[in-house]
């Protein structure tokens, strides 16, 4: 208690410090200060940029976890990285990745492009929005401020019971785990929730369900996913949290619990979160290839068919990840089969996808590259998918590097270059500006091959009897070379990536202009001005099809046409009130990582105080009026 | 571990080129199998490979086919290509042949899965049932009443019937060149039938994080012809736990001060026999120590002095309050248990 009274008295220094002091002005110094601008923005496309930035930092973080373990493993009988520390190694790089980089990345993406492309002005409820974000970052950071205080988590990512319990795991470290997935899996599922409201009820008129773009179907469909595969989680989270905090014994076996409802709990969620990651990950291929072959998307419904279906199939088969349990070969073959089952809506894609470039215009920019180095990459992650599908065969792989190199070849090859591509393609939407093609290029190629020379030889490494999660290596068992090769890859790898980092430092300081519609879009994003205004859409569009926008301009129109009068927009007011929440929740958070209760109540009565607030709010916002947009009527 | 630099050096570069020429040992690669388990998930390794190997093949030809016919070539930049829908008789053939071909892979996977499952007969086979500590194995043999530790022996051509449980976190049991692996649990039993065709060393991993030791809690699978198997057994029935030297007499009062508490050593007059660590039992006879390093008079005393270097994370402490004397003799008795 006494060390929180300090934290908050050194913050209020700080923050007059850095705002020049406290006098009677302060509270408008702060208003107008540029960090208060971000901190309570409820505009989507700066929530997009927030994500991109969060997601961007614990990108670092994770990769840096993932270079000293590929060192450590880099010759047999290393001794650089040993035991425990090795173990918050690999814990940290598996849930900072999938967590706080995989999806919030592609939040990102989502969150500015999916109102533009469906002609919506704004997200059906910003304050959520906000909200989201600070939840996902503030969870993120309690997750990675273990590193400094008390020890990282180092049970794994899939943190079974019971190993991740006092008995086996004492100390703070699965503490920030369980609090600090909890927190930022809040935000997710209030993202998913406003995701999905915003697809159902402010789509422009004209834009059916039929006429979506594929990133905004499969935007529907993850929010659908995580609105369903997060509350297992959260209450497996609380389970286990309990388990820790106050000694129930949901998992704990001495105590007559069952370590394996845990597993089934953490997979039900874990498995559909495969998908959630990788489907935003192929409506950005889907759009990204039929912008760069200039074709629309080949056999749109059964894309669209498609990716229902894989969203429904991923909630049926996560037992696949619990083959070598022992719950019997009639649980093992149902649950075979209908993970095979999942290759067929898959393969319809990839092939699809190639049929769109088919006969097409293909022009090779970096996002394309990204694209369609993707399709060889997954459909290797794919094939690895259904071979650990086929039960007796898995009892081999399970938990070798040959299941490491299957889903690494699914995470990268499917979600990382598909967030890479959309990033190339919608940067110069987002910022107005051009990214370096010279530059990207470069980071397309020594990424990818990084990529493939990291994991492949990690199909071998599985066959030849490594376990995956291990720290070291006997020499003489035909491990060294493939162990070599493989940490040679992740130095590729991290090259490609300071290219990337370097194009973005290049592009702000002095980047290109871009104008609203720089690749011949088909999407109505194309359609308005790089940046968008504030308000999207001076008049919402009239949607008339598919690919609304190059229907337009096949029809020699340079604008869309409106669905309504130019009058005033409504626009939501910015709002300091989640960031409290969030402050709220990080203290209880951080209180119940120290077993110190009454923090972890204060915290939560300053989220229940907010919530008092936010109920009796009465700002409706403001209204922007036509005489000021004239100037930026559709952007032009 | 251990040797000198330089000759491991040497042994690296050796090894480099082995594996490059294509030759490896064989006693841990799926690849590679010594028993009909390990052999029938071979198959359907390869079965499966090569299904998938033909999918990967198709989608690369289609592939590399069309990113090179279809590429925007000078001077085109202005073309607008046809604007295709779809086509039916082409979606409806890469839907039902990726079907078929997942009802060619699924009907063995099937198969395969209860066969291996099956419950051997009692009277043919040999019930091994398999202790998962941090971070040790502990083997009982309850129809012969004896135990083991880190290293099982099996007789060859027969079914063994491993009875699997874990002791406090769950492990997972795998003996790649013999076949697939199973977890062991802390709440209930599970099973793993393996049989090994000829003699022979065969290494075993635990496959399932388990803690800071989890890398190195190996264990090893010790095929016999049934002959010596049984020889084996009549010995370990009976493990001759006393001393043969002055230096052993030593070490055996000095075990029975420092290591009873966690170690167990039958026929040697303690009345406490601890189960934290492995049984010494028959010590001398173990190819290894903690299933890490080669058992002998060095690496014994390393381990004895500085166990965490060795294993880092592993649950023995350090016996370096011992005198040197003092540790040799208890080297020297452990080293004497037949």
């Amino acid at each position: 208690m006494a060390t929180l009274i300090i934290l908050i008295v050194v913050a209020l220094f700080l923050a007059a410090i850095l705002t020049g002091g406290y006098n009677e002005q302060y509270l408008d110094r702060v208003k107008q200060n540029w960090l208060w601008d971000w901190i309570t923005t409820v505009d989507h496309k700066k929530i997009g940029i927030l994500y991109l930035i969060g997601g961007g930092l614990f990108f670092a973080i994770a990769g840096l976890e993932s270079l000293l373990i590929r060192i450590q493993l880099m010759f047999p009988n290393n001794k650089f990285i040993l035991g425990d520390v090795f173990n918050q190694l690999l814990t940290m790089h598996g849930t900072t990745m999938i967590f706080l980089v995989a999806l919030p990345v592609l939040f990102g993406l989502m969150n500015v492009i999916v109102p533009l492309q469906i002609g919506a002005r704004d997200v059906a409820f910003p304050f959520l929005n906000s909200l989201g974000f600070w939840l996902y970052f503030a969870g993120g950071l309690l997750l990675n401020i273990s590193w400094i205080f008390g020890g990282a988590p180092d049970a794994g990512w899939t943190s079974y019971a019971t190993l991740a319990l006092n008995d086996f795991s004492p100390g703070p470290g699965v503490n920030y785990y369980v609090l600090g997935l909890q927190i930022a899996g809040i935000g997710t599922l209030i993202s998913g929730i406003n995701f999905l409201v915003t697809i159902i009820n402010m789509r422009a008129p004209g834009m059916t369900y039929l006429r979506l773009p594929l990133f905004t179907w499969t935007t529907f469909v993850t929010s659908a996913l995580i609105l369903f595969a997060f509350p297992p989680l959260t209450a497996g989270l609380f389970m286990m949290m309990f388990d820790r905090l106050f000694e129930t014994n949901f998992f704990a076996t001495n105590g007559g619990g069952n370590a394996t409802v845990w597993q089934h709990i953490f997979w039900i969620f874990g498995h559909p979160e495969v998908y959630i990651l990788v489907l935003p990950a192929f409506g950005v291929f889907s759009d990204v290839i039929s912008t760069f072959s200039k074709k629309r998307l080949f056999g749109y419904h059964s894309m669209v068919f498609a990716v229902v279906l894989i969203g429904f199939l991923g909630f049926m088969v996560w037992v696949h990840h619990m083959f070598t349990v022992g719950l019997g070969p009639i649980a093992n073959t149902i649950f075979a089969v209908a993970t095979m089952a999942i290759a067929v809506p898959t393969g319809i894609k990839v092939f699809n996808w190639l049929f769109t470039m088919l006969g097409g215009r293909i022009r090779f920019t970096t996002a394309m590259l990204f694209a369609t180095g993707f399709i060889v990459a997954f459909v290797m992650g794919g094939v690895t998918g259904v071979m650990l599908a086929v039960v007796p065969a898995d009892l081999q792989f399970h938990d070798t590097y040959f299941v490491v190199a299957h889903f690494h070849y699914v995470i990268i090859g499917g979600v990382v270059l598909g967030f890479f591509s959309g990033f190339y393609y919608w940067w110069p939407k987002i910022f107005g500006t051009f990214l370096d093609e010279k530059w990207g290029k470069w980071h397309f190629w020594l990424f990818y091959l990084g990529f493939h020379l990291t994991f492949f030889p990690q199909h071998f490494l599985g066959l030849f009897g490594m376990p995956r999660r291990v720290f070291t290596y006997e020499a003489g068992y035909g491990l060294e070379l493939n162990n070599l090769l493989s940490t040679l890859g992740t130095f590729l790898m991290t090259a490609g990536v300071f290219c990337l980092v370097f194009n973005v430092l290049r592009t702000v300081i002095k980047g290109q202009q871009a104008p609203g519609d720089p690749w011949d879009g088909r999407t109505l994003e194309w359609s308005i001005s790089s940046p968008p205004p504030e308000y999207n859409f001076a008049q919402v569009p009239q949607i008339r099809g598919l690919d609304a926008w190059w229907l337009e301009k096949q029809e020699g129109n340079d604008r869309m046409p409106p669905a309504e009068p130019l009058g005033p927009i409504h626009m939501p007011s910015p709002n300091y009130l989640p960031f409290v929440m969030t402050l709220g929740f990080f203290i209880s958070g951080l209180g119940f990582v120290f077993h110190s209760i009454e923090v972890g109540f204060l915290g939560l009565a300053v989220v229940i105080v907010t919530l008092y607030v936010r109920s009796f709010e009465e700002d409706h916002g403001y209204h922007l009026h036509p005489k000021e947009l004239e100037e930026g009527v559709n952007g032009s | 571990m251990g040797g000198k630099s330089g000759l491991r050096h040497w042994f690296v570069w050796l090894t480099l080129i082995l594996v490059s020429a294509g030759c490896t040992n064989p006693s841990m690669s799926v690849l590679d199998p010594a028993g009909p388990v390990g052999r029938e998930q071979l198959k359907l390794i390869y079965l499966s490979t090569g299904i998938m190997t033909l999918v990967v093949l198709v989608v690369a030809v289609l592939y590399i086919y069309i990113v090179i016919r279809y590429r925007e070539r000078p001077g085109q930049e202005g073309e607008i290509p046809e604007q295709v829908e779809g086509n039916k008789k082409l979606e409806v053939l890469w839907t039902v042949v990726p079907i078929i071909l997942l009802v060619i892979l699924a009907v063995p996977t099937i198969a395969t899965t209860f066969n291996i499952n099956e419950k051997p007969d009692p009277a043919e086979s040999i019930r091994v049932n398999v202790i998962g500590y941090q971070y040790w194995w502990g083997f009982e043999y309850p129809e012969f009443g004896v135990n083991t530790a880190n290293e099982v022996h099996i007789p060859t051509g027969k079914k063994i019937e491993f009875i699997l449980r874990a002791h406090d976190v769950i492990h997972a049991f795998w003996v790649p060149s013999l076949g697939g692996k199973e977890d062991l649990n802390p709440e209930r039993n599970t099973r793993l039938v393996l049989q090994a065709d000829k003699p022979g060393i065969y290494e075993g991993k635990c496959a399932e994080l388990c803690g800071a030791a989890h890398a190195l809690m190996n264990f090893r699978v010790i095929a016999h012809p049934p002959e010596e198997f049984n020889e084996w057994i009549a010995s370990q029935k009976s493990p001759d736990s006393t001393p043969q030297s002055d230096r052993g007499r030593e070490g055996q009062r000095l075990v029975g001060q420092n290591c009873i508490g966690c170690h167990a050593v039958e026929n040697a007059g303690y009345p406490v026999q601890g189960s934290t660590g492995p049984t010494l039992n028959a010590f001398s006879k173990r190819t290894r120590i903690a299933g890490v390093i080669d058992n002998n008079r060095e690496n014994l005393t390393t381990w004895m002095v500085d166990p965490q270097g060795v294993k880092p994370g592993n649950r023995m402490p350090a016996f370096d309050h011992l005198t040197e004397e003092q540790i040799d003799a208890i080297v020297q008795y452990l080293l004497e248990l037949k």
